[in-house]
C-alpha cells in the first residue's frame, strides 16, 4: 500500500500532467495532420508556403541545439578541459534537439516518407537545402555516436564504448565541420529570395550570421539548461558537474559575450555593405534595431558584467535573453520580415494546430531529456569509467 | 549533365571560389541558354482581358471548371494570383494610362531559382525554353515557392497523400507530344497579345514595336534581363510595376545568387579540420608542456631540498664529530686531569700512605 501511494504521488506532478496533456492533443494533431493533409491544419498558402514548422522547428531548434558542438570542442580541443562534466548534458540536449528537428519536419514534408530521395533517388546539389538535409543528417550520426557513449556504460557494454569514446577527437572535429556547413547553410537557404526577404534583414553575409550567431545560441543554451535541470536533476549531478557549473558559467558567459560583440560587428558590417542606413529610420528599422540593440549588443555587455562581477544570477537571465534574441531573429527571417511587401491581408499568421504541434515537438524534446538523463549517466560519470578523459 | 547541375557542383568544389559574385565555371566561358529556344511575349497593350488564355490553358491541362465561368469578366477586378486549379489568370489594374490588364503564369526563366532550389532536381530548363517539374521525386519541402520571384508555384496542401507542386510548363508533354502546336493560351488569344517563337526573335520583334511607337510603350523589355532574363517577355505601354510587375527583382539569377555561398562550402570541410586539427595540437602540445614544466619544477623541488637536507645533515655530522672530538678532547683532558691529579695526590700523599703504611 505504501509504495502504491508512493507510485502514485511519483505519476501525479504537475510536470507529467501537463505533458501527458500536451502529448494526448500531439497524438491527435498528428493523425489530422496525417490524415487530411498539410492544408487542414495550417494556415499555409501559396504565399507563405514556410510557417513556424519551418521557422521556429528547424530554424530555432537546430541554432538552439548548437550547445553540442560548442561544448564539445571548447572541452575537447579549445582546452577547457575542466569542464568536460558538462559535455554530455550538452551533447544529449543536441541530439535529441536534432532528433526531434528531423521529427518536426514530417509535419511539414509534404511526402515525408520521400526524405531519403535527394541522397537515394535523385540530388540537387545547387541546393542549398540539399547541403542543409545532408549536414543535419551526417551530424545526427556524429551526435548519436557521442551520445551513444552514455548509455552503453548503462548496458555495460565495454568493449563498444572504448571503440567510440577513442574516437572523441575525430567525431568532435567532424561535429564542427558539420555544424558549420548546416548553420550557415540555414540562412543561406534565404540569399536566393532577395525580393521577398526585407533589405534590413536580407544579406549575402546570411550564412555568417547564422554561424556566428549559432555559437552564442549554443553557449547561452548550455548555461539556460544547466540553470533549468538543475533542480529536478539535482540527485542525478555529481559533485564533479555541480563543483564545476559556476566556473563553466563564467567561461561561456565571457566566451558568449565576445561572440556576441563580433555578432553585432558583422551586423553592423551587412547594413554598411548593402548601405541601407536609411533604412534604420523606418518602422522596420526600430524593429531591426530592437533586435540587434536589445537582443544582440545588450546582453554581450550583460555578460561581460556578469563574468566581471562573477554574477550568476546576472548571467542567467542574460542567457535567457541571447536566446530569446536568437529565436527572433530566426523568426524575423523566416517569417516576420519575409514576405513583407505583401499585404497585411496575406500575411501569414500560425493557426493553433501548428502551435500545438510545434508545443508537442517541444514537450517530447524535454521529456525524452528528462528520462534519459535519470537513468545513464549523464550528469555524473559512471563508476566504472572515472578519470578516463 | 543539365547545366544548372554543372554549375553547381563546380561551385561545391569550390572553382568558383575566386569569383564569388559569378556562376561562370571553367574559366571565361558563358552559357547564353539553349540555342533557338522559345518564348513567349505579351504586349499589355493588345490584351482586352477576355480571359481567353485562361480558357484556353483550362481546355490543354483539363482543369476542372472555375466557380465563376469564363465569361464572367468581373473576376479580373480583384487581385488573383495563380491556383492550384488555374495556370494562368489575367488581372485588370487601373493605371496612370487607365485600365490595363495583365497576364500571369509561370515565367520559365532562363536560369530558373526553382530549379537551383530543389534539392531533389525536380525542376529542369527544357532546351525548348520550358520549365518542367518532375512530381515523382518532388519530397514536398515547397522550397521551390520561397525561391521564385514571381510567386508562382502553387501547392496542393489539402491532399494527404500525393501532395505536388503545380505550374504552368508551357504545355511541354503536350507541344513534344506533337498534341498541339502553341501552347493552349497563346493558341486562344484572339488578340495576338501573345506571340509564342523563338526567344531571341521575340526580343526583336518587341524591340521593332518599343521603336515603331515609341509613344505608345514603355522602352523596356520586361523579361530581357530579369532575374537573369525569362522565357516569357513583357511590354507595355505604363510602367510594369503598376501592372504588378516588381521592378526590384534585379538581373541576377537565382543560381548566381546561391554560386558565392555553395562556392565556400568546399572550403569549410577542407580547412577546418586543419585548423581544429591544429588548435587541438597546441592545446596537447601546451599541455604537455605545462606538465613537464610542472614535472621539472618538483623534480627541482626536491633536488633542492635534498641537497639542503643533505647539506644540513653534513653539517649537522661535522657539528656531531666537532662535538663529539671535543667532548673525547674535554674527557680526555678531564681523566688526564683527574689522573694528574691522582698523580700529584699520589706523589704528595705517599710518605702519608708510607706514614699510614709505616
Amino acid at each position: 500500500m505504501n509504495t502504491e501511494a508512493q507510485s502514485q504521488k511519483s505519476l501525479l506532478t504537475p510536470f507529467n500532467v501537463i505533458a501527458g496533456l500536451i502529448l494526448l492533443m500531439g497524438a491527435a494533431l498528428t493523425v489530422w495532420r496525417f490524415g487530411w493533409g498539410i492544408g487542414a491544419v495550417t494556415n499555409l498558402d501559396n504565399n507563405n508556403p514556410w510557417g513556424i514548422w519551418i521557422g521556429f522547428d528547424l530554424l530555432c531548434g537546430v541554432a538552439l541545439a548548437a550547445g553540442g558542438f560548442v561544448t564539445s570542442s571548447a572541452v575537447y580541443l579549445f582546452g577547457m578541459k575542466k569542464h568536460h562534466a558538462a559535455v554530455r548534458p550538452a551533447i544529449l540536449t543536441a541530439f535529441l534537439g536534432y532528433l526531434f528537428v528531423v521529427v518536426a519536419l514530417q509535419y511539414d514534408l509534404g511526402r515525408p516518407w520521400r526524405l531519403p530521395y535527394p541522397f537515394v533517388v535523385q540530388s540537387g546539389t545547387t541546393s542549398m537545402l540539399f547541403e542543409v538535409g545532408l549536414c543535419v543528417a551526417l551530424y545526427l550520426t556524429v551526435l548519436f555516436l557521442e551520445f551513444s557513449v552514455a548509455p552503453l556504460e548503462w548496458l555495460g557494454k565495454k568493449k563498444l564504448r572504448k571503440l567510440i569514446h577513442g574516437m572523441t577527437i575525430v567525431l568532435t572535429i567532424f561535429g564542427v565541420v558539420l555544424s558549420t556547413l548546416h548553420q550557415s547553410s540555414l540562412g543561406a537557404l534565404y540569399i536566393i529570395a532577395p525580393s521577398k526577404l526585407h533589405p534590413l534583414w536580407y544579406s549575402s553575409y546570411l550564412p555568417t550570421f547564422f554561424f556566428v550567431s549559432s555559437v552564442a545560441a549554443g553557449m547561452s543554451m548550455v548555461m539556460l539548461e544547466g540553470w533549468i535541470s538543475h533542480k529536478p536533476m539535482h540527485k542525478v549531478m555529481s559533485d564533479d558537474y555541480l563543483g564545476q557549473s559556476d566556473d563553466l558559467n563564467y567561461g561561456f558567459a565571457k566566451g558568449a559575450s565576445w561572440v556576441l560583440m563580433g555578432y553585432f560587428f558583422i551586423k553592423v558590417i551587412g547594413i554598411a555593405a548593402d548601405n541601407e542606413w536609411h533604412l534604420l529610420n523606418t518602422g522596420w528599422g526600430s524593429w531591426f534595431l530592437i533586435e540587434l540593440l536589445g537582443f544582440v549588443l545588450l546582453p554581450s555587455f550583460l555578460f561581460a558584467i556578469g563574468t566581471r562581477e562573477k554574477n550568476l544570477k546576472l548571467i542567467r537571465w542574460t542567457a535567457l535573453l541571447t536566446v530569446l534574441g536568437i529565436v527572433l531573429n530566426r523568426l524575423n527571417v523566416s517569417l516576420i520580415a519575409f514576405n513583407w511587401h505583401l499585404p497585411s491581408e496575406m500575411r501569414y499568421v500560425p493557426s493553433w494546430q501548428e502551435v500545438g504541434v510545434t508545443l508537442f515537438v517541444v514537450t517530447m524534446i524535454v521529456v525524452s531529456f528528462k528520462v534519459i538523463s535519470s537513468k545513464t549517466p549523464i550528469f555524473y560519470e559512471h563508476p566504472d569509467y572515472k578519470d578516463e578523459h | 549533365m543539365k547545366r544548372r547541375n554543372f554549375l553547381g557542383l563546380m561551385g561545391a568544389a569550390g572553382v568558383s571560389a575566386a569569383l564569388p559574385t559569378k556562376a561562370q565555371a571553367g574559366g571565361n566561358v558563358d552559357f547564353e541558354g539553349y540555342p533557338g529556344s522559345k518564348g513567349v511575349l505579351f504586349d499589355a497593350t493588345r490584351c482586352i482581358g477576355c480571359r481567353k488564355c485562361e480558357v484556353g490553358c483550362n481546355e490543354v491541362n483539363n482543369l476542372p471548371q472555375p466557380e465563376k465561368p469564363f465569361t464572367d469578366l468581373s473576376v479580373t477586378e480583384t487581385t488573383r494570383r495563380t491556383e492550384n486549379e488555374a495556370y494562368t489568370v489575367v488581372n485588370k489594374y487601373e493605371t496612370s494610362g487607365g485600365p490595363v490588364f495583365r497576364k500571369i503564369q509561370c515565367m520559365h526563366c532562363m536560369e530558373p531559382s526553382c530549379g537551383s532550389a530543389c534539392f531533389v532536381a525536380a525542376f529542369t530548363k527544357e532546351p525548348s525554353g520550358a520549365v518542367t517539374y518532375d512530381e515523382s521525386v518532388c519530397v514536398g519541402c515547397r522550397y521551390c515557392m520561397v525561391a521564385c520571384p514571381f510567386e508562382i508555384p502553387t501547392y496542393t496542401y489539402n491532399d494527404p497523400i500525393t501532395p505536388k507542386v503545380i505550374k504552368c510548363d508551357l504545355c511541354e508533354a503536350n507541344m513534344q507530344a506533337g498534341k498541339i502546336a502553341l501552347p493552349g493560351c497563346v493558341n486562344s488569344c484572339p488578340k495576338e497579345a501573345l506571340v509564342y517563337g523563338e526567344r531571341d526573335e521575340l526580343i526583336k520583334i518587341a524591340r521593332n514595336r518599343l521603336e515603331a511607337n515609341p509613344d505608345n510603350y514603355i522602352d523596356h523589355i520586361y523579361g530581357e534581363n530579369e532575374v537573369g532574363g525569362t522565357s516569357w517577355l513583357f511590354i507595355s505601354g505604363v510602367p510594369f510595376s503598376e501592372i504588378g510587375l516588381r521592378e526590384d527583382l534585379g538581373t541576377v539569377s537565382g543560381p548566381e545568387l546561391n554560386s558565392g555561398a555553395l562556392s565556400v562550402v568546399a572550403m569549410v570541410p577542407a580547412l577546418w579540420p586543419l585548423l581544429l586539427a591544429g588548435v587541438y595540437g597546441i592545446t596537447k602540445r601546451t599541455d604537455k608542456i605545462n606538465i613537464k614544466e610542472k614535472a621539472d619544477a618538483v623534480a627541482k623541488a626536491i633536488s633542492e631540498t635534498q641537497d639542503k637536507a643533505s647539506a644540513d645533515m653534513k653539517a649537522a655530522m661535522e657539528r656531531a664529530a666537532n662535538d663529539k672530538a671535543a667532548t673525547v678532547k674535554r674527557e680526555v683532558a678531564k681523566v688526564v686531569k683527574e689522573a694528574e691529579e691522582a698523580a700529584a695526590a699520589a706523589a704528595g700523599g705517599d710518605g702519608e700512605t708510607e706514614e699510614e703504611g709505616a
